[in-house]
């Protein structure tokens, strides 16, 4: 069953519909409202990041200003250049779209999982019980992967559609940035995958109740998250590593040539990811809805309050780093992925899963010992091995370089 | 420096010298340019692309346009077009009389206003071979070092925007804002002042001004910390410049390059210490040079020359000197406005300042300041009317231009960026 294992679809399938169908409009509504509000918040804390003062004419608190563009944008001139590849220009907005609605679906946004998870996470919607998330298929984390990897095609089309230079750089760069951090992406996952023991991210926030200790941050020992945080950052192509639409230099990168509600689509998927990968963050690494109840009255809004605190840490942690750092350029970029997050990743994910195999077996202090020095060992060698490759590709340029220079005479 | 350590001084500088493919500079016309491009089915005989950088570019600084021979992102060849702002200053200047031509140099460098005013007026004080007062020469000197620190702070925000660190650009503006509004205050606007003019200043500084410039001198060395913070330190910003467009003194040197350009090389050359004017002679400062000549060193210079143009201001503010704000000769300096309706002379003699100007002695004269950029020279021609017969600037942005082929060779369109941004351009200075 494609929807997972929510008890909802223990009973006849047509009972599930209206629930089903409930909970999917609830998400996108909600994603679309809060990516106004996203957008909105952005604004105005990096406003205040700058001594500015930000948008205040539209609505309280200019909180309508995002409603106000999109129609603005709504109603302008939709341009094609020439030299675009017609249909694939017109398709690359939605591509980039569907996946950031759809990754959505995966995320516990609530559920009644206070205490020690007994309660399994459960709510009660229309007399039916069932989880607060759209669907919890058994392949779970896989499918935001999978999502995060189709997503670049939107990015990768629209650049080459166009039909110029600077936006065929820009999808150069973010089909190249892409797949390199997706490789550490997924290490991270699996570190977490190791620890809760199934795809499912149901699961994973079962798993980590019974208070902070608990928390796959803490369990997996925070590497795999500072790894995720980082790759997810590039994976949004967000600040410090928004390199594929770098308006410095590739004016607005693979977006250049778009205008109109286009280009509203590709801020409303750029947005929106960045909600998504936060809840994925929180779902994978901060217990997802776990949290004390405090003076609340038990039940499953505690749940969703945590949630929505947890996002909003991320969602500020993001325009924070926006309004912080310099942007590394593109060869810097590939470094930071290939050379440190994956090799970190992958030593990490190797130690964890010898703790875990440890656990098992019951191992005795002289087999973790063994454990460690051969991982050690493992570490030490690998990393001389990296070092060297990179000392003898590094000479090997300079040699070129010299070569080149000499017969230049 | 003899004649053979001359020679070795031109053998360091061939990489710049070089011709050809190899060469950092593409020469190639416009109509070369649009034939490359014009049949897009035609199949590539090798992995170039010729990419057009500008007019119109987020980080371009105005209207410089690069064409950049790229191969994938790497950097092979450039060519900088300019003319894109020309205006034609230099030879409107003929027109002008040399009262009316400080309006017109003041819209040259719109970063550093000041100092054009002032090489303008130091060019016309040497062929009027009159001396100005002490108090003018400071208050010239007070409002340059200024004027060097809002342009330098312009730079730190448009460096920093130019590498994606977008709050700095708010940063950089805000105390930028601070300094002219000091100048709005002393010269009634906050750029194209107008202040400096053949003879002194426009006016006196007005009263309280020491009160508003220790106001200064207070707010900016915290918010420098702050940069420090952001930027100067931040591994990223450090990864970006060091070690992209360097130049050595050599190169430096055979293209001419002044200013921070030239220093970073670790070639300490500052015409307020090597070629005196006003009263540099008297106070005490640091010529910044660095050692590599790497963006991030003129980076750095143009932080320290804020610190070190604060030092200088301080120094002012302690000796500036009572006395006139522009020299007492009738013939140069329209009269106080009370005097026109008490005297038949002073009407004639305002009259005709301000309808045919004074007459300036025959003659040629040089006159250079350290501008921000770099060396910046007027070089004035008169025949003995009241306007130049001919009026050259010598712009450092202008010149500083032709190294950027060769800091960018081999580099990525990233560094270019970042290099467009160290050289620090300012367009109307170049297409004058």
């Amino acid at each position: 069953m494609i929807l997972g294992q929510d008890p909802l679809y223990a009973g006849d399938i047509w009972d599930a519909l209206p629930v089903t169908l409930l909970k999917a409009v609830a998400a996108f509504v909600f994603l679309l409202v809060s990516v106004m509000l996203n957008i909105w918040f952005l604004r105005k804390v990096i406003s205040d990041f700058q001594n500015r003062i930000g948008p205040n004419i539209a609505g309280p608190w200019g909180i309508l200003q995002t409603l106000a563009d999109g129609i603005k944008l709504f109603f302008k001139e939709d341009l094609i250049p020439d030299n675009a590849d017609r249909f694939t220009f017109k398709l690359a907005p939605y591509l980039s779209l569907v996946p950031a609605f759809l990754t959505f679906a995966i995320v516990p946004v609530g559920g009644d999982f206070n205490g020690d998870g007994s309660r399994d996470g459960l709510v009660t919607i229309l007399g039916k019980p069932t989880f607060l998330q759209v669907a919890d298929p058994p392949i779970g984390i896989l499918f935001f992967l999978a999502m995060s990897s189709l997503a670049i095609y939107g990015v990768m089309l629209a650049g080459w559609s166009s039909g110029s230079k600077y936006p065929l750089l820009g999808s150069v760069r973010a089909s190249a940035q892409m797949v390199s951090y997706e490789a550490a992406l997924g290490l991270a996952v699996a570190a977490v995958v190791l620890q809760s023991g199934s795809l499912s991210t149901h699961d994973m926030v079962l798993s980590q109740s019974g208070g902070l200790a608990n928390w796959a941050i803490v369990t997996t020992g925070v590497v795999p998250f500072v790894v995720f945080f980082i790759a997810g950052t590039a994976e949004l192509n967000h600040p410090p590593f928004d390199l594929v639409e770098a308006e410095q230099e590739l004016v607005g990168g693979f977006h250049t040539e778009y205008s109109s509600i286009r280009f509203a689509l590709f801020f409303l998927a750029e947005f929106m990811n960045q909600i998504t990968i936060s809840a994925i963050v929180v779902t994978m690494f901060l217990g997802g809805p776990h949290g004390p109840s405090l003076f609340l009255p038990d039940g499953w809004w505690v749940g969703t309050i945590w949630f929505f605190l947890k996002l909003s840490f991320f969602l500020f942690a993001f325009v924070w780093i926006r309004a912080t750092l310099p942007r590394f350029r593109y060869d810097q970029l590939m470094d930071l992925g290939w050379k440190f997050l994956i090799p970190l990743s992958l030593f990490w994910l190797i130690l964890l899963a010898g703790l875990r195999i440890g656990d098992g077996n019951d191992w005795g202090l002289g087999n973790y010992a063994a454990w460690f020095i051969g991982w050690f060992a493992g570490v030490a060698l690998l990393s001389g091995l990296l070092a060297m490759a990179m000392n003898t590709a590094r000479s090997e340029r300079l040699a070129e370089a010299a070569e080149k220079e000499a017969s230049r005479g | 420096m003899t004649v053979t350590e001359n020679t070795e001084v031109l053998d360091g500088a061939e990489r710049v010298k070089r011709r050809g493919d190899d060469s950092a500079v593409l020469r190639l016309s416009e109509a070369e340019a649009a034939m490359i491009g014009a049949d897009p089915d035609a199949p590539d005989e090798d992995e170039r692309v010729l990419l057009n950088m500008g007019p119109s570019h987020p980080s371009t600084h105005g209207v410089l346009r690069l064409m950049l021979e790229m191969e994938g992102e790497t950097v092979l060849r450039s060519k900088p077009v300019v003319g894109y702002l020309h205006t034609g200053m230099e030879k409107q200047a003929e027109q002008l009389t040399y009262l009316q031509g400080c309006t017109n140099v003041t819209r040259m460098d719109y970063a550093s206003p000041l100092f054009t005013e002032l090489a303008f007026s130091l060019a016309t004080e040497k062929l009027l071979g009159i001396e100005v007062p002490e108090r003018a020469v400071w208050i010239r000197m007070l409002m340059s070092e200024l004027n060097r620190m809002s342009s330098h702070l312009l730079f730190m925000a448009t460096n920093g925007m130019d590498l994606g660190a977008v709050s700095m650009m708010i940063y950089g503006w805000r105390e930028r804002e601070e300094v002219l509004r000091f100048f709005e205050k002393v010269t009634g606007l906050r750029m194209n002042h107008n202040y400096i003019r053949p003879g002194g200043v426009a006016a006196d500084l007005p009263d309280g001004w020491q009160a508003d410039v220790e106001h200064l001198l207070e707010l900016i060395p915290p918010r420098l910390e702050e940069y420090d913070i952001l930027m100067t330190g931040q591994p990223i910003w450090r990864e970006r410049l060091q070690g992209v467009g360097v130049l050595n003194a050599d190169e430096a040197l055979a293209l001419s390059a002044t200013g921070p350009i030239l220093r970073s090389t670790g070639y300490a050359w500052d015409l307020r210490r090597d070629e005196p004017y006003l009263a540099y002679p008297e106070v005490d400062f640091d010529v910044i040079v660095g050692s590599f000549g790497d963006s991030y060193d003129r980076y750095a210079i143009r932080l320290n020359e804020i610190r070190e143009s604060m030092r200088i201001v301080e120094q002012i503010l302690d000796r500036m000197p009572a006395g006139d704000y522009r020299v007492q000769d009738k013939k140069v300096t329209p009269p106080p406005r009370v005097r026109i309706d008490q005297s038949m002379e002073a009407l004639i003699h305002h009259f005709k300042i301000f309808t045919e100007g004074y007459q300036v002695p025959e003659g040629e004269a040089y006159a250079a300041v350290e501008s921000p950029r770099g060396e910046l020279g007027i070089y004035m021609v008169s025949d003995g009317s009241s306007t130049p017969y001919r009026m050259h600037v010598r712009g450092p942005s202008y010149i500083n231009l032709q190294t950027m082929p060769h800091l960018m060779q081999g580099g990525m369109i990233a560094d270019g960026v970042a290099i467009i941004s160290s050289v620090d351009p300012i367009m109307g200075e170049v297409d004058r």
